[in-house]
């Protein structure tokens, strides 16, 4: 890459050739504003906010999409360009439902901020909003979407379609009576979407939200007969900072725990001991499932096995590959496998009637809220996860009890079903399931830990949208002879984009593998739908350094050697694939239209 | 194979099955059916391997490209300028009195629909219309009324 | 400047029906020669933007590519402009040798014709002229195919980029520029994109050679150009004129005695009031226009003009970029408002404004040129617009 030099209000910086002028104006200290654009997607160049003066050009042009070339000189605050960004915005209201306190973005829009900062006061242009007929889709359990708040940035259509492939969201229809729609514009819960929540991470305004549950959950809170329990995913603890003044990659699991308690949970315990069972269920499965392609040479059992925690990938598969459903581990997600056994063993154990518990959970995740509300998850004979919240609110729960969180002291979670290992929290980060799984998986076949320095898999960690490893299995233990020899071949994908390609790979017979793991979001549940705005490339790199700092600092790493795993087997499940697993565990998914 | 599934086949095998064959297939479904109906679109997207609702955002996109059923006579009075200057009014007017219907609407036996279009290039000789490809200009109130009749008796 | 009365010229639609022999003499001319008359010409786009065509094949013979396109913009969908269809209905050989002569400059094995959706009863005909064209090309032994691909009815799709767009299977959005077709246009190729009439032209400078061409029309406007008529005129029509007439010679000829507008150039383009007559010269450095002359005389509004006008705008903007979305919106709400006295006459230069930023802050031509009618026929018919 060749360095050239650019003049930006007056202000030279030598850049990289191919960035545009955003990019050299962000290495310069210029703030140019913008909403289309987003470091994860393709440039669009349509909102108009970002334009600025180009020295020889005879209009303004948007600095996002504009190449910078040697020798440039831009202006960035010409009254051209004021006039110009305030007319875009005043544009931008008008076609908008600016009721703000009634939005559940109020005070997190980018829109609103650019009003703020530019000072839109008294309207400048006609109010449009009554023309428009406007319609909210609030019939599905996770995303609700709100026509009367987009602005057509796209930033969703985008996602769905280069991040996701899924391209649920469209944009139909042209001119004033454009819009950002599902096919044939039905409710969201009728057509392909994932509810990943990829759409309303970088949603810019208030038109995509994930469906608050909120003020369900005070009210358990503050109904005496109910015993509330909370449950806490991997990739929260890294994200929720966030939210409330720290900066990306800073772990707070003992803050957060205090914080739960204060907010009146009855109980605070943890998705990560859930995901260490599911280690024990899932690699289990695996083993049988080798044996039974290897030794018993059985044509019908499916490998690769795919991981099934993630709950964007099962709707997914669902719609895009139905004929690999059975090669999905049977395992429910960790949420689940939670949920499951806090209205059965958990109940039991604290003598508590089941009917009286409300099982919380706060994951980093939309697609969790559609999951919980799925027909298959109601083994404990209630519904196993009564409410979802994502990272963002259980932030705004911390700031409605008006906690200071940052000068909150550590608390650990409660026990039962509260301790976990670091291989459960690194099921957060994109390659953790893998890693996790191999784990332990490899000491119950050879009686060793896996040879890596540290436990640490390095192979299946990274940001690459597809990765593979191969573990070569020797010196077995004698039960475990038949896998001597065996190149244990793995694969990891993340973002639906990249899943697809996997799975279009696998299907084409140009790849096998005995283990898949795939996560929906880019990054792993670290960089999921319910985790704090904004989430890119940098945040999530952040977030991952974080997840694997907390797992170096746990006192066991292994799944199997969690004592309440331990425990539970010995006292509820019996062992592995039991009855009462296979009860309360593991589910079977069905086939869903393709279109 | 129904029908629908059976036109959407043949024209993918016709025109191929890239994201360039959209435009031509969505086009032969409308020559065929007059307007895309909801499975018509869900079959191009199995075929194109699309989603459907990038077929669908495609297809709203053009005018032409109707998502509403459509009458076998699909009438589009030009509304630009020249044909309102020089009497698209009486024009629409004559063929809303003859077919009982209004701009939007179908007649109930499913043989005419009648819209307003943008500039149709025959402004030396507005007002004009299509009805389906056919393009009729210089209309007048019984210019109109004739050729409406004659589409009525086909 | 010497002051040029009405010429009625007759170059692009003289039968010739011996195009072979002129293609023939052509293909065995070196590039360069070929392209040093185009550019000699001085001819520039007919389809309203004028870019000098030897500029852009050249740009486009430049670039290093297996794949290039010859595309011809047959999407003529500015209001009052009918040019492109009456030459493909009676030359269309003219137009393929243009295309066929382009090719071979900048090294394009195939090219295309998009043509609108409210065409395609020409379809049939111009498919049949294309199949006689490969026939006479393959008897030149020169290796080219053009075919044919329909629009549905999108005005934006005119805009170069968005024509590649609905090409690709695509809504037809406009792209960010740069890159520019030249370098980047139909599948991510380097393209030539021609309006119909520019590339009967050049065909025709292949022909009679660039002198010809060069006495006719003005230093900045060469040539001559076909002419869409309508509006308040007993001769309504299509009419090859010398660049460079005064709009005061054209309203003697064409109007009805009793013009006081003349719309130059279709919606988007602009609006010159009786009192400016004597001074507008048309062509590129007065009033340019794709073609489109529209008479209105003393009995019209221009007010419900502009409306007519901004709700075919508001309707047929791609809708991608703010500006032009809500602008249009805005602009068109805005007039109404004014005239149902719900906004005091005031607002309509706000609305100036925002028409003004529309030109500077849009994404393609289409937002940028709303502002031209707009600014134009506020400006000069300010009464109308209130009373």
């Amino acid at each position: 890459m060749s360095k050239i030099s650019i003049k930006i209000d007056g202000i030279s910086i030598d850049i990289e050739e191919g960035q545009t002028i955003l990019e050299a104006a962000k290495l310069a200290g210029i703030k140019i504003p913008s909403l289309c654009y987003h470091e994860d997607l393709r440039v669009a160049g349509n909102c108009r906010v970002c334009l600025v003066e180009l020295k020889g050009a005879r209009n303004l042009v948007a600095s996002c999409a504009m190449p910078a070339n040697d020798g440039m000189e831009v202006s960035t605050n010409t009254h051209r360009v004021r006039e110009a960004r305030k007319h875009v915005i005043e544009l931008l209201l008008s076609e908008h439902n600016a009721d703000c306190t009634k939005c559940y973005k109020n005070g997190k829009c980018e829109l609103q901020n650019l009003a703020s900062e530019y000072i839109v006061g008294e309207h400048m242009f006609l109010d449009l909003v009554p023309d428009k007929h406007y319609s909210i889709d609030r019939y599905n359990p996770a995303i609700v979407k709100d026509d009367s708040r987009c602005i057509r940035c796209q930033r969703c259509v985008r996602t769905c379609e280069q991040l996701q492939s899924v391209s649920a969201l469209g944009v139909a229809y042209k001119g004033a009576a454009m819009k950002v729609s599902t096919f044939y514009e039905n409710e969201l819960f009728e057509v392909v979407c994932t509810n990943c929540g990829q759409c309303v991470n970088r949603c810019p305004t208030g038109a995509l939200v994930e469906k608050t549950y909120i003020d369900e959950v005070w009210d358990a809170l503050y109904d005496p007969n109910k015993h509330v329990v909370v449950q806490t995913a991997p990739a929260v603890r890294v994200a929720l900072g966030e939210e409330l003044g720290f900066g990306p990659g800073q772990r707070v699991t003992g803050k957060m725990v205090t914080a739960l308690k204060r907010i009146g949970f009855d109980s605070i315990l943890d998705t990560d001991f859930t995901a260490d069972l599911t280690i024990m269920e899932e690699g289990t499965e695996l083993l049988r499932r080798l044996k039974r392609a290897i030794v018993d040479k059985d044509p019908n059992v499916s490998l690769p096995m795919f991981t099934s925690c993630s709950p964007g990938w099962i709707k997914f598969i669902e719609h895009t590959f139905p004929e690999y459903l059975d090669n999905l581990s049977t395992c429910k997600s960790p949420q689940q496998m939670f949920g499951a056994l806090v209205k059965t063993y958990y109940a039991q154990k604290r003598n508590i009637d089941p009917a009286n518990i409300v099982s919380v959970s706060i994951m980093p995740c939309t697609a969790k809220k559609f999951e919980a509300d799925r027909p298959e998850m109601r083994s404990s004979g209630y519904k196993d996860v009564d409410y979802v919240l994502t990272t963002r609110e259980l932030a705004t729960m911390i700031k409605q009890t008006g906690i200071d969180f940052l000068t909150l002291a550590d608390s650990s979670y409660d026990s039962i079903m509260g301790k976990s290992t670091g291989a459960a929290v690194i099921f957060g980060a994109t390659g953790g399931v893998m890693e996790a799984a191999l784990r332990t998986a490899y000491e119950i076949v050879t009686g060793r830990e896996v040879p890596f320095d540290a436990l640490n898999i390095t192979p299946v960690r990274g940001i690459e949208g597809m990765r593979e490893a191969s573990i070569k299995i020797e010196n077995t233990l004698p039960a475990w002879g038949f896998l001597e020899g065996v190149e244990l071949k793995t694969a990891v994908a993340h973002g639906l984009a990249n899943a697809k390609l996997l799975m279009e790979n696998i299907h084409a017979g140009a790849k096998s593998y005995h283990f898949v793991e795939i996560m929906a979001c880019p990054g792993g549940c670290l960089g999921g739908g319910g985790q704090p705005i904004p989430t890119n490339a940098d945040i999530r790199k952040k977030r991952a350094e974080a997840i694997y700092d907390e797992d170096m600092n746990m006192p066991l790493r292994k799944s199997h050697e969690n004592p309440e795993i331990s425990i539970i087997y010995e006292e509820f499940l019996g062992e592995p694939l039991g009855t009462k697993s296979h009860e309360l565990l593991h589910t079977h998914y069905k086939e869903r239209l393709r279109y | 194979m129904d029908e629908v599934k059976a036109l959407v086949n043949g024209l993918a095998n016709k025109h191929g099955r890239t994201r360039e064959s959209l435009l031509p297939i969505l086009q032969g479904v409308v020559d065929k059916m007059r307007y895309l109906s909801s499975e018509a679109m869900t079959e191009v997207a199995r075929e194109l391997d699309l989603s459907a609702a990038q077929v669908f955002g495609t297809a709203t996109f053009y005018s032409f490209l109707d998502t509403q059923p459509r009458g076998k006579y699909v009438i589009r009075i030009c509304k630009t300028i020249s044909c309102d200057m020089h009497g698209k009014r009486d024009v629409l007017q004559t063929i809303e009195e003859i077919l009982k219907i209004r701009i939007g609407e179908t007649t109930s036996n499913r043989k005419f629909t009648l819209l307003e279009t943008n500039c149709l290039g025959w402004c030396h000789k507005a007002p004009a219309m299509l009805i389906n490809d056919e393009p009729y200009t210089e209309l007048n109130a019984d210019k109109v009324r004739d050729i409406i009749n004659e589409y009525i008796r086909k | 400047m010497n002051e040029k009365t009405l010429k009625r010229v007759d170059i692009i639609f003289t039968p010739e029906k011996n195009y072979n022999e002129v293609l023939e003499r052509t293909f065995r001319r070196p590039n360069s020669d070929i392209l040093n008359d185009i550019l000699d010409s001085g001819l520039r786009g007919r389809g309203g933007a004028g870019f000098p065509t030897g500029m852009k094949w050249k740009y486009t013979a430049d670039q290093e590519s297996e794949n290039k396109y010859v595309i011809c913009n047959a999407d003529e969908g500015e209001p009052g402009t009918f040019k492109d269809r009456q030459i493909l209905t009676q030359v269309p050989y003219k137009v393929f040798s243009g295309m066929a002569i382009c090719a071979k400059i900048v090294g394009a094995k195939e090219g295309y014709i998009y043509l609108r959706g409210e065409y395609k009863y020409l379809q049939a005909e111009i498919e049949e002229e294309l199949n006689i064209f490969h026939q006479t090309l393959d008897k030149l032994k020169f290796h080219f195919r053009i075919y044919l691909r329909m629009g549905s009815g999108a005005y934006i799709c005119g805009e170069e980029s968005a024509l590649f767009e609905s090409m690709e299977g695509k809504r037809g959005e406009p792209r960010n520029k740069p890159p520019y077709p030249t370098v980047s246009g139909f599948r991510g190729q380097p393209t030539v994109i021609n309006n119909v009439e520019t590339l009967v032209y050049a065909m025709m400078i292949c022909d009679m050679g660039p002198e010809q061409f060069k006495e006719l029309g003005s230093k900045d406007s060469r040539g001559s150009k076909v002419f869409s008529v309508s509006g308040d005129t007993p001769i309504a029509g299509i009419y090859e004129l010398e660049l460079g007439m005064h709009l005061e010679n054209f309203v003697e000829d064409f109007g009805d005695g009793d013009t006081k507008a003349v719309q130059v150039g279709g919606a988007s383009g602009f609006c010159v009031p009786r009192k400016k007559f004597s001074d507008t010269i048309i062509g590129f450095e007065g009033v340019p226009t794709g073609g489109s002359m529209k008479l209105f005389n003393s009995s019209r509004s221009m007010y419900h003009v502009l409306q007519n006008y901004l709700e075919f705008f508001e309707e047929e903007s791609c809708g991608q970029c703010t500006p032009c979305r809500v602008g249009c919106q805005q602009l068109l709400k805005g007039i109404e408002a004014v005239k149902k006295g719900k906004k005091n006459s005031a607002y309509l230069d706000r609305l100036i404004r925002l028409a003004t930023t529309m030109k500077y802050a849009s994404k393609c031509g289409l937002g940028q040129s709303v502002g031209n009618s707009f600014v134009s026929i506020v400006t000069n018919f300010r009464e109308e617009m209130i009373y």
